[in-house]
Protein backbone atom coordinates (compact mmCIF):
# COMPACT_ATOMS: atom_id res chain seq x y z
CA UNK A 1 0.00 0.00 0.00
CA UNK A 2 1.09 3.68 -0.40
CA UNK A 3 0.52 6.61 1.76
CA UNK A 4 -1.08 9.24 -0.82
CA UNK A 5 0.22 12.82 -0.29
CA UNK A 6 0.45 15.50 -1.92
CA UNK A 7 3.30 17.17 -3.46
CA UNK A 8 2.22 20.53 -2.69
CA UNK A 9 3.51 21.99 0.06
CA UNK A 10 0.44 22.52 3.05
CA UNK A 11 -0.87 25.94 4.24
CA UNK A 12 0.18 26.49 7.88
CA UNK A 13 -2.16 28.73 9.89
CA UNK A 14 0.04 31.84 9.28
CA UNK A 15 -0.44 31.76 5.84
CA UNK A 16 -4.35 30.99 5.83
CA UNK A 17 -4.71 33.55 8.39
CA UNK A 18 -2.80 35.94 6.23
CA UNK A 19 -4.42 35.67 2.78
CA UNK A 20 -8.31 35.58 4.89
CA UNK A 21 -6.59 38.74 6.95
CA UNK A 22 -5.68 40.59 3.69
CA UNK A 23 -9.46 40.33 2.30
CA UNK A 24 -10.84 41.42 5.14
CA UNK A 25 -8.24 44.28 5.16
CA UNK A 26 -9.99 44.81 1.60
CA UNK A 27 -13.67 44.62 2.90
CA UNK A 28 -12.95 47.09 5.91
CA UNK A 29 -11.86 49.54 3.63
CA UNK A 30 -15.07 49.06 1.67
CA UNK A 31 -17.10 49.34 4.21
CA UNK A 32 -17.61 53.33 4.31
CA UNK A 33 -19.88 53.37 7.32
CA UNK A 34 -17.58 51.34 9.80
CA UNK A 35 -14.86 52.63 8.33
CA UNK A 36 -15.51 56.45 9.42
CA UNK A 37 -16.97 55.39 12.90
CA UNK A 38 -13.96 53.54 13.58
CA UNK A 39 -11.26 55.93 12.07
CA UNK A 40 -13.12 59.51 13.55
CA UNK A 41 -15.29 58.61 16.91
CA UNK A 42 -11.95 57.60 18.75
CA UNK A 43 -10.35 61.29 17.84
CA UNK A 44 -13.25 62.76 18.28
CA UNK A 45 -14.31 61.95 21.79
CA UNK A 46 -11.03 62.43 23.53
CA UNK A 47 -11.90 66.48 22.98
CA UNK A 48 -14.69 66.27 25.15
CA UNK A 49 -12.54 64.06 27.57
CA UNK A 50 -10.18 67.09 27.75
CA UNK A 51 -13.28 69.27 28.43
CA UNK A 52 -14.15 67.12 30.96
CA UNK A 53 -10.71 67.47 32.48
CA UNK A 54 -11.04 71.21 32.96
CA UNK A 55 -13.58 70.28 35.81
CA UNK A 56 -12.17 67.96 37.74
CA UNK A 57 -9.02 68.14 40.15
CA UNK A 58 -6.94 66.07 38.64
CA UNK A 59 -3.58 66.93 40.92
CA UNK A 60 -5.23 65.15 43.80
CA UNK A 61 -5.38 62.08 41.51
CA UNK A 62 -1.79 62.16 40.44
CA UNK A 63 -2.87 63.18 37.11
CA UNK A 64 -2.79 65.94 34.25
CA UNK A 65 -4.77 66.27 31.03
CA UNK A 66 -2.40 64.25 29.36
CA UNK A 67 -2.49 61.19 31.48
CA UNK A 68 -6.69 61.46 31.35
CA UNK A 69 -7.20 61.91 27.97
CA UNK A 70 -4.52 59.45 26.41
CA UNK A 71 -5.97 56.51 28.08
CA UNK A 72 -9.36 57.37 27.15
CA UNK A 73 -8.39 57.66 23.76
CA UNK A 74 -6.92 54.04 23.51
CA UNK A 75 -10.31 52.67 25.28
CA UNK A 76 -12.07 54.78 22.30
CA UNK A 77 -9.98 53.23 20.12
CA UNK A 78 -10.18 49.38 21.48
CA UNK A 79 -14.46 50.46 21.67
CA UNK A 80 -15.65 51.89 18.35
CA UNK A 81 -12.29 50.52 15.97
CA UNK A 82 -12.09 47.05 17.15
CA UNK A 83 -14.68 45.97 19.20
CA UNK A 84 -17.81 47.46 17.41
CA UNK A 85 -16.62 47.24 14.06
CA UNK A 86 -15.79 43.47 14.83
CA UNK A 87 -19.13 42.55 16.10
CA UNK A 88 -20.88 44.00 12.76
CA UNK A 89 -18.00 42.06 10.23
CA UNK A 90 -18.60 39.14 12.02
CA UNK A 91 -22.33 39.00 11.77
CA UNK A 92 -22.26 40.13 8.26
CA UNK A 93 -20.10 37.32 7.32
CA UNK A 94 -22.37 34.73 8.81
CA UNK A 95 -25.45 35.94 7.14
CA UNK A 96 -23.54 35.89 3.81
CA UNK A 97 -22.68 32.37 4.73
CA UNK A 98 -18.87 33.50 4.54
CA UNK A 99 -18.02 31.80 7.99
CA UNK A 100 -19.83 28.83 7.07
CA UNK A 101 -17.81 28.78 3.49
CA UNK A 102 -14.77 28.92 5.26
CA UNK A 103 -15.39 25.99 7.71
CA UNK A 104 -15.58 23.63 4.64
CA UNK A 105 -11.74 24.19 4.33
CA UNK A 106 -8.33 23.80 5.62
CA UNK A 107 -8.69 27.09 8.48
CA UNK A 108 -9.43 25.92 12.27
CA UNK A 109 -12.49 28.19 13.75
CA UNK A 110 -9.80 29.81 16.06
CA UNK A 111 -7.66 30.59 12.69
CA UNK A 112 -11.32 31.96 11.22
CA UNK A 113 -12.21 34.29 13.70
CA UNK A 114 -8.53 35.28 14.62
CA UNK A 115 -8.13 35.85 10.93
CA UNK A 116 -10.80 38.09 10.36
CA UNK A 117 -10.07 40.17 13.47
CA UNK A 118 -6.37 40.61 12.28
CA UNK A 119 -7.37 44.14 10.21
CA UNK A 120 -9.55 45.75 12.77
CA UNK A 121 -7.08 44.71 15.90
CA UNK A 122 -4.17 46.30 13.51
CA UNK A 123 -6.19 49.55 12.67
CA UNK A 124 -6.67 49.74 16.39
CA UNK A 125 -3.03 49.64 16.82
CA UNK A 126 -2.24 51.79 14.84
CA UNK A 127 -4.72 54.63 15.85
CA UNK A 128 -3.13 53.96 19.54
CA UNK A 129 0.30 54.74 18.56
CA UNK A 130 -0.97 57.74 16.73
CA UNK A 131 -3.03 58.90 19.84
CA UNK A 132 -0.37 58.80 21.97
CA UNK A 133 2.34 60.21 19.47
CA UNK A 134 -0.63 62.96 19.28
CA UNK A 135 -1.20 63.49 22.76
CA UNK A 136 2.71 63.21 23.46
CA UNK A 137 2.98 66.62 21.30
CA UNK A 138 -0.47 68.02 21.80
CA UNK A 139 -0.62 68.12 25.46
CA UNK A 140 2.56 67.93 26.53
CA UNK A 141 2.47 64.23 27.63
CA UNK A 142 6.01 63.35 28.96
CA UNK A 143 7.41 59.58 27.60
CA UNK A 144 5.54 57.20 29.63
CA UNK A 145 7.47 56.07 32.84
CA UNK A 146 6.68 52.06 32.84
CA UNK A 147 5.95 51.65 28.45
CA UNK A 148 5.74 47.89 28.92
CA UNK A 149 2.69 48.28 31.45
CA UNK A 150 1.16 50.48 28.11
CA UNK A 151 2.52 47.82 25.76
CA UNK A 152 0.73 44.88 27.82
CA UNK A 153 -2.06 46.74 28.54
CA UNK A 154 -2.93 47.67 25.14
CA UNK A 155 -1.65 44.77 23.72
CA UNK A 156 -3.92 42.42 26.34
CA UNK A 157 -7.19 45.24 25.53
CA UNK A 158 -6.90 44.30 21.19
CA UNK A 159 -7.30 40.31 22.53
CA UNK A 160 -9.80 41.13 25.07
CA UNK A 161 -11.88 43.22 22.64
CA UNK A 162 -11.38 40.48 19.60
CA UNK A 163 -12.65 38.06 21.96
CA UNK A 164 -15.72 39.94 23.16
CA UNK A 165 -16.97 40.85 19.98
CA UNK A 166 -16.90 37.41 18.68
CA UNK A 167 -18.53 36.71 22.26
CA UNK A 168 -21.46 39.68 21.39
CA UNK A 169 -21.97 38.69 18.08
CA UNK A 170 -22.88 34.92 19.16
CA UNK A 171 -25.99 36.97 20.37
CA UNK A 172 -26.54 38.97 17.34
CA UNK A 173 -29.00 37.69 14.90
CA UNK A 174 -28.35 40.23 12.16
CA UNK A 175 -26.39 42.74 10.54
CA UNK A 176 -29.27 45.41 12.04
CA UNK A 177 -28.81 44.44 15.33
CA UNK A 178 -25.39 44.73 15.37
CA UNK A 179 -25.82 48.53 15.49
CA UNK A 180 -27.71 48.13 18.93
CA UNK A 181 -25.55 44.44 20.71
CA UNK A 182 -22.45 46.56 21.55
CA UNK A 183 -24.10 49.11 23.27
CA UNK A 184 -24.18 48.01 26.70
CA UNK A 185 -20.47 47.33 26.51
CA UNK A 186 -19.47 50.87 24.87
CA UNK A 187 -21.66 52.97 27.81
CA UNK A 188 -20.52 50.75 30.68
CA UNK A 189 -16.93 51.35 29.66
CA UNK A 190 -17.21 54.89 29.02
CA UNK A 191 -18.78 55.08 32.13
CA UNK A 192 -17.13 52.66 34.67
CA UNK A 193 -13.92 51.89 33.09
CA UNK A 194 -11.81 55.29 34.27
CA UNK A 195 -12.18 56.87 30.65
CA UNK A 196 -14.38 59.79 31.38
CA UNK A 197 -13.98 59.98 34.93
CA UNK A 198 -10.53 58.63 36.51
CA UNK A 199 -11.01 55.33 39.09
CA UNK A 200 -9.03 57.70 41.42
CA UNK A 201 -11.95 60.55 41.47
CA UNK A 202 -14.71 57.95 42.16
CA UNK A 203 -15.83 56.66 45.87
CA UNK A 204 -13.93 54.02 46.86
CA UNK A 205 -16.75 51.25 46.78
CA UNK A 206 -17.96 52.17 43.20
CA UNK A 207 -14.49 52.45 42.40
CA UNK A 208 -13.57 48.70 43.39
CA UNK A 209 -16.63 47.64 41.31
CA UNK A 210 -15.65 49.28 38.30
CA UNK A 211 -12.08 48.05 38.33
CA UNK A 212 -13.66 44.73 37.62
CA UNK A 213 -15.44 45.71 34.38
CA UNK A 214 -13.94 44.50 31.07
CA UNK A 215 -11.71 47.62 29.86
CA UNK A 216 -10.57 49.36 33.14
CA UNK A 217 -7.52 47.27 33.24
CA UNK A 218 -6.83 48.50 29.76
CA UNK A 219 -7.02 51.63 30.75
CA UNK A 220 -5.38 51.40 34.28
CA UNK A 221 -2.53 49.90 32.69
CA UNK A 222 -1.93 52.53 29.67
CA UNK A 223 -2.29 54.95 32.46
CA UNK A 224 0.26 53.45 34.74
CA UNK A 225 2.35 52.87 32.12
CA UNK A 226 2.60 56.71 32.08
CA UNK A 227 2.52 57.79 35.47
CA UNK A 228 5.17 54.91 36.65
CA UNK A 229 2.04 54.83 39.79
CA UNK A 230 1.25 51.39 40.01
CA UNK A 231 2.56 48.77 42.38
CA UNK A 232 3.25 45.57 41.49
CA UNK A 233 0.08 44.13 43.17
CA UNK A 234 -2.08 46.54 40.87
CA UNK A 235 -0.74 45.82 37.48
CA UNK A 236 -0.99 42.07 38.87
CA UNK A 237 -3.92 42.59 39.49
CA UNK A 238 -5.68 44.16 36.18
CA UNK A 239 -3.72 41.79 34.07
CA UNK A 240 -5.65 39.21 35.73
CA UNK A 241 -8.87 40.92 35.22
CA UNK A 242 -8.15 41.37 31.83
CA UNK A 243 -7.06 37.62 31.06
CA UNK A 244 -10.21 36.59 33.03
CA UNK A 245 -12.55 38.15 31.09
CA UNK A 246 -10.88 37.06 27.79
CA UNK A 247 -11.22 33.34 29.31
CA UNK A 248 -14.74 34.30 29.76
CA UNK A 249 -15.37 35.51 26.64
CA UNK A 250 -13.58 32.76 24.81
CA UNK A 251 -15.22 30.18 26.53
CA UNK A 252 -18.81 31.82 25.49
CA UNK A 253 -17.78 31.43 21.96
CA UNK A 254 -16.85 28.33 22.15
CA UNK A 255 -20.44 27.67 24.02
CA UNK A 256 -22.45 30.33 21.98
CA UNK A 257 -20.93 31.39 18.60
CA UNK A 258 -23.38 30.30 15.44
CA UNK A 259 -21.46 29.71 12.30
CA UNK A 260 -24.28 29.79 9.86
CA UNK A 261 -27.67 32.26 10.67
CA UNK A 262 -30.77 30.44 11.99
CA UNK A 263 -33.02 29.31 9.18
CA UNK B 1 -6.99 -4.22 4.77
CA UNK B 2 -5.70 -0.56 4.17
CA UNK B 3 -6.21 -1.28 0.50
CA UNK B 4 -9.65 -1.24 1.18
CA UNK B 5 -9.64 2.18 2.12
CA UNK B 6 -8.16 3.51 -0.65
CA UNK B 7 -10.72 1.60 -2.60
CA UNK B 8 -13.51 2.92 -0.57
CA UNK B 9 -12.72 6.90 -0.35
CA UNK B 10 -15.89 7.53 1.38
CA UNK B 11 -17.72 4.78 3.74
CA UNK B 12 -20.96 5.92 5.40
CA UNK B 13 -22.20 3.34 8.45
CA UNK B 14 -25.58 3.74 10.12
CA UNK B 15 -25.53 7.76 9.53
CA UNK B 16 -28.01 9.74 11.57
CA UNK B 17 -28.44 13.60 11.92
CA UNK B 18 -30.75 15.18 14.81
CA UNK B 19 -31.26 18.95 14.76
CA UNK B 20 -31.59 20.79 17.81
CA UNK B 21 -35.23 20.71 17.88
CA UNK B 22 -35.40 17.10 17.73
CA UNK B 23 -35.86 16.57 14.24
CA UNK B 24 -34.10 13.59 12.37
CA UNK B 25 -32.75 14.38 8.77
CA UNK B 26 -31.07 11.61 7.95
CA UNK B 27 -32.09 8.15 10.06
CA UNK B 28 -29.49 5.75 9.64
CA UNK B 29 -27.68 5.38 6.02
CA UNK B 30 -25.03 3.52 4.89
CA UNK B 31 -23.47 3.60 1.06
CA UNK B 32 -19.69 3.68 0.10
CA UNK B 33 -18.22 5.55 -2.98
CA UNK B 34 -14.88 3.81 -4.56
CA UNK B 35 -12.26 6.07 -6.03
CA UNK B 36 -12.97 7.94 -9.17
CA UNK B 37 -16.13 7.28 -9.41
CA UNK B 38 -19.05 10.31 -9.02
CA UNK B 39 -21.67 9.23 -7.03
CA UNK B 40 -25.16 11.45 -6.74
CA UNK B 41 -27.40 11.50 -3.59
CA UNK B 42 -30.93 12.21 -5.35
CA UNK B 43 -34.12 13.22 -3.42
CA UNK B 44 -36.90 15.74 -3.00
CA UNK B 45 -36.30 18.98 -1.42
CA UNK B 46 -36.22 17.54 2.49
CA UNK B 47 -34.97 14.18 1.71
CA UNK B 48 -32.26 15.39 3.75
CA UNK B 49 -28.98 15.56 0.86
CA UNK B 50 -27.29 18.28 2.66
CA UNK B 51 -28.18 17.03 5.95
CA UNK B 52 -25.82 14.23 4.52
CA UNK B 53 -23.24 15.95 2.90
CA UNK B 54 -22.55 18.49 5.28
CA UNK B 55 -21.81 15.78 7.81
CA UNK B 56 -19.22 14.22 5.26
CA UNK B 57 -17.99 17.49 4.72
CA UNK B 58 -17.21 17.31 8.59
CA UNK B 59 -19.36 20.72 9.58
CA UNK B 60 -20.37 18.97 12.29
CA UNK B 61 -20.30 15.81 14.06
CA UNK B 62 -22.90 13.19 13.35
CA UNK B 63 -25.65 11.90 16.03
CA UNK B 64 -24.91 8.09 15.31
CA UNK B 65 -23.18 6.11 13.14
CA UNK B 66 -19.42 6.21 11.23
CA UNK B 67 -18.02 8.17 8.56
CA UNK B 68 -15.08 7.81 6.62
CA UNK B 69 -13.55 10.08 3.82
CA UNK B 70 -10.27 8.93 3.06
CA UNK B 71 -10.00 6.87 5.55
CA UNK B 72 -10.12 9.05 8.22
CA UNK B 73 -13.05 10.93 10.62
CA UNK B 74 -13.76 14.04 8.17
CA UNK B 75 -14.88 16.03 11.79
CA UNK B 76 -12.26 14.79 14.11
CA UNK B 77 -9.38 14.69 12.15
CA UNK B 78 -10.64 17.50 9.73
CA UNK B 79 -6.44 18.58 9.77
CA UNK B 80 -5.97 14.97 7.66
CA UNK B 81 -9.02 15.17 5.48
CA UNK B 82 -9.28 18.91 4.28
CA UNK B 83 -6.05 19.48 2.27
CA UNK B 84 -7.60 16.70 0.08
CA UNK B 85 -11.27 17.71 -0.14
CA UNK B 86 -12.84 20.29 -2.58
CA UNK B 87 -16.56 21.77 -1.33
CA UNK B 88 -18.81 23.78 -3.37
CA UNK B 89 -21.85 24.43 -0.75
CA UNK B 90 -25.91 24.55 -2.29
CA UNK B 91 -25.55 28.09 -1.64
CA UNK B 92 -22.31 30.83 -1.89
CA UNK B 93 -21.17 32.35 0.92
CA UNK B 94 -18.45 34.60 -0.10
CA UNK B 95 -18.23 38.54 0.83
CA UNK B 96 -20.27 40.47 -1.86
CA UNK B 97 -18.02 43.35 -1.61
CA UNK B 98 -15.18 41.22 -2.60
CA UNK B 99 -14.27 40.99 -6.46
CA UNK B 100 -14.20 37.42 -8.03
CA UNK B 101 -10.20 37.78 -8.30
CA UNK B 102 -10.12 38.83 -5.07
CA UNK B 103 -12.44 35.85 -3.77
CA UNK B 104 -9.92 33.59 -5.49
CA UNK B 105 -6.79 34.59 -4.30
CA UNK B 106 -7.64 34.72 -0.95
CA UNK B 107 -9.05 30.78 -1.05
CA UNK B 108 -6.11 30.12 -2.93
CA UNK B 109 -4.11 31.25 0.54
CA UNK B 110 -6.06 28.76 2.39
CA UNK B 111 -5.34 25.82 0.12
CA UNK B 112 -2.75 23.48 0.32
CA UNK B 113 -1.08 23.25 -3.32
CA UNK B 114 -3.61 25.73 -4.92
CA UNK B 115 -3.29 26.12 -8.58
CA UNK B 116 -3.04 30.24 -10.03
CA UNK B 117 -6.20 31.41 -9.13
CA UNK B 118 -6.86 32.72 -12.68
CA UNK B 119 -6.47 29.21 -14.29
CA UNK B 120 -9.58 27.78 -12.18
CA UNK B 121 -11.46 31.13 -12.85
CA UNK B 122 -11.04 30.30 -16.98
CA UNK B 123 -11.78 26.75 -16.34
CA UNK B 124 -15.70 27.64 -15.23
CA UNK B 125 -15.43 30.38 -17.88
CA UNK B 126 -14.97 33.17 -15.69
CA UNK B 127 -12.12 35.01 -16.92
CA UNK B 128 -13.61 37.90 -17.72
CA UNK B 129 -15.47 38.68 -14.32
CA UNK B 130 -12.07 38.48 -12.30
CA UNK B 131 -13.01 42.15 -11.64
CA UNK B 132 -16.05 42.10 -10.98
CA UNK B 133 -17.55 42.96 -7.32
CA UNK B 134 -19.53 39.37 -6.54
CA UNK B 135 -22.67 40.97 -5.60
CA UNK B 136 -22.27 41.79 -8.61
CA UNK B 137 -22.54 38.29 -10.53
CA UNK B 138 -25.91 36.36 -11.55
CA UNK B 139 -26.76 33.25 -9.56
CA UNK B 140 -25.35 31.02 -12.18
CA UNK B 141 -22.10 32.96 -12.64
CA UNK B 142 -21.93 32.49 -8.14
CA UNK B 143 -22.01 28.73 -8.36
CA UNK B 144 -19.32 28.51 -11.28
CA UNK B 145 -17.66 30.55 -8.80
CA UNK B 146 -17.96 28.08 -6.09
CA UNK B 147 -17.29 25.16 -8.37
CA UNK B 148 -14.03 26.98 -9.12
CA UNK B 149 -12.93 27.67 -5.45
CA UNK B 150 -13.76 24.03 -4.78
CA UNK B 151 -11.44 22.70 -7.86
CA UNK B 152 -8.45 25.01 -6.46
CA UNK B 153 -6.68 22.93 -4.28
CA UNK B 154 -7.01 19.90 -7.23
CA UNK B 155 -8.71 17.65 -4.47
CA UNK B 156 -8.58 13.71 -4.30
CA UNK B 157 -12.60 13.93 -3.44
CA UNK B 158 -15.56 16.79 -4.30
CA UNK B 159 -18.53 17.35 -2.75
CA UNK B 160 -21.28 19.29 -4.71
CA UNK B 161 -23.82 19.98 -3.27
CA UNK B 162 -26.95 21.33 -6.22
CA UNK B 163 -23.81 22.30 -8.51
CA UNK B 164 -26.21 23.21 -11.09
CA UNK B 165 -28.91 24.45 -9.76
CA UNK B 166 -29.24 28.00 -10.95
CA UNK B 167 -27.44 27.34 -14.18
CA UNK B 168 -28.83 27.86 -17.65
CA UNK B 169 -28.85 24.57 -19.78
CA UNK B 170 -25.84 25.55 -21.28
CA UNK B 171 -23.75 26.24 -17.88
CA UNK B 172 -25.30 22.92 -16.81
CA UNK B 173 -23.82 21.29 -19.87
CA UNK B 174 -20.41 22.91 -19.08
CA UNK B 175 -20.50 22.13 -15.09
CA UNK B 176 -21.38 18.22 -16.34
CA UNK B 177 -18.53 18.16 -18.97
CA UNK B 178 -15.91 19.68 -15.76
CA UNK B 179 -17.30 16.95 -13.67
CA UNK B 180 -17.04 14.10 -15.93
CA UNK B 181 -13.59 15.11 -16.94
CA UNK B 182 -11.93 15.47 -13.57
CA UNK B 183 -13.44 12.21 -12.65
CA UNK B 184 -11.66 10.79 -15.78
CA UNK B 185 -8.55 12.12 -13.97
CA UNK B 186 -9.33 9.80 -10.88
CA UNK B 187 -10.93 12.64 -8.65
CA UNK B 188 -13.90 11.08 -6.52
CA UNK B 189 -16.95 13.15 -6.93
CA UNK B 190 -19.92 13.14 -4.68
CA UNK B 191 -22.97 15.29 -5.41
CA UNK B 192 -26.64 16.15 -4.39
CA UNK B 193 -29.26 16.73 -6.91
CA UNK B 194 -32.84 16.84 -7.84
CA UNK B 195 -32.26 16.88 -10.84
CA UNK B 196 -32.48 13.43 -12.84
CA UNK B 197 -31.02 13.85 -16.01
CA UNK B 198 -27.87 14.99 -13.99
CA UNK B 199 -27.23 12.10 -12.05
CA UNK B 200 -28.54 10.07 -15.42
CA UNK B 201 -25.87 11.64 -17.25
CA UNK B 202 -23.07 12.20 -14.50
CA UNK B 203 -23.42 9.77 -11.96
CA UNK B 204 -21.43 6.33 -12.18
CA UNK B 205 -23.67 5.20 -9.09
CA UNK B 206 -26.50 6.93 -7.16
CA UNK B 207 -28.74 6.45 -4.04
CA UNK B 208 -32.05 7.99 -4.16
CA UNK B 209 -33.12 9.62 -0.44
CA UNK B 210 -36.55 10.15 1.21
CA UNK B 211 -36.89 11.26 4.28
CA UNK B 212 -33.36 10.47 5.90
CA UNK B 213 -33.31 7.33 4.61
CA UNK B 214 -32.01 5.77 1.14
CA UNK B 215 -34.65 4.28 -0.67
CA UNK B 216 -32.85 2.51 -3.41
CA UNK B 217 -29.03 2.98 -4.48
CA UNK B 218 -27.21 1.22 -7.74
CA UNK B 219 -26.02 2.65 -10.88
CA UNK B 220 -28.79 3.98 -13.21
CA UNK B 221 -29.65 0.84 -14.97
CA UNK B 222 -29.77 -1.05 -11.59
CA UNK B 223 -32.20 1.72 -10.13
CA UNK B 224 -34.37 1.67 -13.56
CA UNK B 225 -34.26 -1.72 -13.64
CA UNK B 226 -36.06 -1.98 -9.73
CA UNK B 227 -38.84 -0.26 -11.61
CA UNK B 228 -41.29 -1.83 -14.01
CA UNK B 229 -42.73 0.26 -17.24
CA UNK B 230 -45.94 1.32 -17.53
CA UNK B 231 -49.34 1.83 -19.78
CA UNK B 232 -51.85 4.03 -18.74
CA UNK B 233 -54.74 4.75 -21.05
CA UNK B 234 -58.49 5.19 -21.02
CA UNK B 235 -61.30 3.09 -20.95
CA UNK B 236 -64.27 4.35 -22.77
CA UNK B 237 -67.56 4.60 -20.99
CA UNK B 238 -69.30 0.99 -20.24
CA UNK B 239 -66.12 -0.70 -20.80
CA UNK B 240 -64.35 -2.25 -17.42
CA UNK B 241 -60.83 -3.39 -16.20
CA UNK B 242 -62.63 -6.77 -16.12
CA UNK B 243 -63.54 -6.73 -20.00
CA UNK B 244 -59.34 -6.40 -20.34
CA UNK B 245 -57.84 -9.91 -21.29
CA UNK B 246 -56.68 -11.91 -17.92
CA UNK B 247 -53.68 -9.06 -17.15
CA UNK B 248 -51.40 -11.41 -15.59
CA UNK B 249 -51.83 -13.61 -18.89
CA UNK B 250 -50.28 -9.98 -20.39
CA UNK B 251 -47.65 -10.06 -18.13
CA UNK B 252 -48.58 -7.08 -15.96
CA UNK B 253 -47.37 -7.41 -12.56
CA UNK B 254 -50.28 -4.82 -11.10
CA UNK B 255 -53.08 -2.27 -12.05
CA UNK B 256 -54.18 0.79 -11.02
CA UNK B 257 -57.40 2.86 -11.38
CA UNK B 258 -58.35 6.12 -11.25
CA UNK B 259 -62.00 6.75 -13.06
CA UNK B 260 -61.77 5.88 -16.47
CA UNK B 261 -57.88 5.55 -16.24
CA UNK B 262 -55.97 2.58 -16.28
CA UNK B 263 -52.71 1.91 -14.96
CA UNK B 264 -50.48 -1.13 -15.74
CA UNK B 265 -47.31 -2.07 -14.62
CA UNK B 266 -45.61 -4.52 -16.25
CA UNK B 267 -41.34 -5.77 -16.59
CA UNK B 268 -42.47 -7.72 -19.90
CA UNK B 269 -43.54 -4.18 -21.87
CA UNK B 270 -43.54 -5.15 -25.34
CA UNK B 271 -45.55 -8.25 -24.59
CA UNK B 272 -48.39 -6.27 -22.49
CA UNK B 273 -48.83 -3.45 -24.99
CA UNK B 274 -48.97 -6.14 -27.57
CA UNK B 275 -51.41 -8.34 -25.93
CA UNK B 276 -53.45 -4.93 -24.56
CA UNK B 277 -53.40 -3.60 -28.46
CA UNK B 278 -54.95 -6.55 -29.96
CA UNK B 279 -57.40 -6.43 -27.48
CA UNK B 280 -58.47 -3.67 -28.72
CA UNK B 281 -58.04 -4.06 -31.83
CA UNK B 282 -59.98 -6.98 -31.85
CA UNK B 283 -62.89 -5.14 -29.63
CA UNK B 284 -62.75 -1.92 -32.11
CA UNK B 285 -62.24 0.33 -28.82
CA UNK B 286 -60.14 2.91 -28.84
CA UNK B 287 -57.92 3.41 -26.12
CA UNK B 288 -57.52 7.01 -25.54
CA UNK B 289 -54.31 9.39 -23.94
CA UNK B 290 -52.68 6.11 -24.13
CA UNK B 291 -49.16 6.02 -23.03
CA UNK B 292 -46.69 3.27 -23.46
CA UNK B 293 -43.19 4.34 -21.25
CA UNK B 294 -40.20 2.35 -20.35
CA UNK B 295 -39.08 2.56 -16.57
CA UNK B 296 -36.45 5.46 -16.23
CA UNK B 297 -34.98 6.94 -13.33
CA UNK B 298 -37.67 9.33 -12.99
CA UNK B 299 -40.28 6.90 -13.03
CA UNK B 300 -38.07 5.08 -10.57
CA UNK B 301 -37.73 8.61 -8.68
CA UNK B 302 -41.51 9.48 -8.75
CA UNK B 303 -42.45 5.83 -7.52
CA UNK B 304 -40.39 6.18 -4.67
CA UNK B 305 -42.08 9.37 -3.53
CA UNK B 306 -45.53 7.79 -4.79
CA UNK B 307 -44.91 4.94 -2.64
CA UNK B 308 -44.23 7.18 0.71
CA UNK B 309 -47.96 8.78 0.11
CA UNK B 310 -49.84 5.64 -1.67
CA UNK B 311 -51.58 4.56 2.10
CA UNK B 312 -52.78 8.31 2.15
CA UNK B 313 -54.55 8.20 -1.31
CA UNK B 314 -58.36 8.24 -1.86
CA UNK B 315 -60.68 7.19 -4.96
CA UNK B 316 -57.49 5.30 -5.82
CA UNK B 317 -57.69 1.32 -6.51
CA UNK B 318 -54.30 -0.88 -6.43
CA UNK B 319 -53.99 -4.80 -6.65
CA UNK B 320 -50.80 -6.35 -7.12
CA UNK B 321 -50.27 -9.80 -9.01
CA UNK B 322 -48.24 -12.85 -7.03
CA UNK B 323 -44.59 -12.47 -9.83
Amino acid sequence: MSTVVKGAALTTPLSRMTALARAELTLLGRTRGALVAALFVPLVLPVSVRSAAREMDLAEAGLNTGTLVLPAAVGFSLLFAVYSVLVGSFVVRREELVLKRLRTGELRDVEILAGSALPAALTGLVQCLLLAAGCSVLLDLSAPSAPHLAVLGLLLGLVLCAALAAATASFTRTGESAQVTPMPLLLVSMMGSGMFVPLELLPDRVASVCELLPLTPVVTLVRGGWTGDLSGAEALGAVATAVAWTVLAVFAVRRWFRWEPRR
Amino acid sequence: MENNGHEHVIEVTDLRRVYGGGFEAVSGISFSVRRGEIFALLGTNGAGKTSTVELLEGLAPPAGGRIRVLGHDPYTERALVRPRTGVMLQEGGFPSELTVAETARMWAGCVSGARPPAEVLALVGLESKAGIRVKQLSGGQRRRLDLALALLGDPEVLFLDEPSTGLDAEGRRDTWELVGALRDRGTTVLLTTHYLEEAENLADRLAIMHEGRIAVTGTPAEVTATQPSRISFELPEGYFVGDLPPLGELGVTGHETDGRTVRLRTRELQRSATGLLLWAERARVELRRLDVRSASLEEAFLGIAEDASAGRATGTTTKEYAA
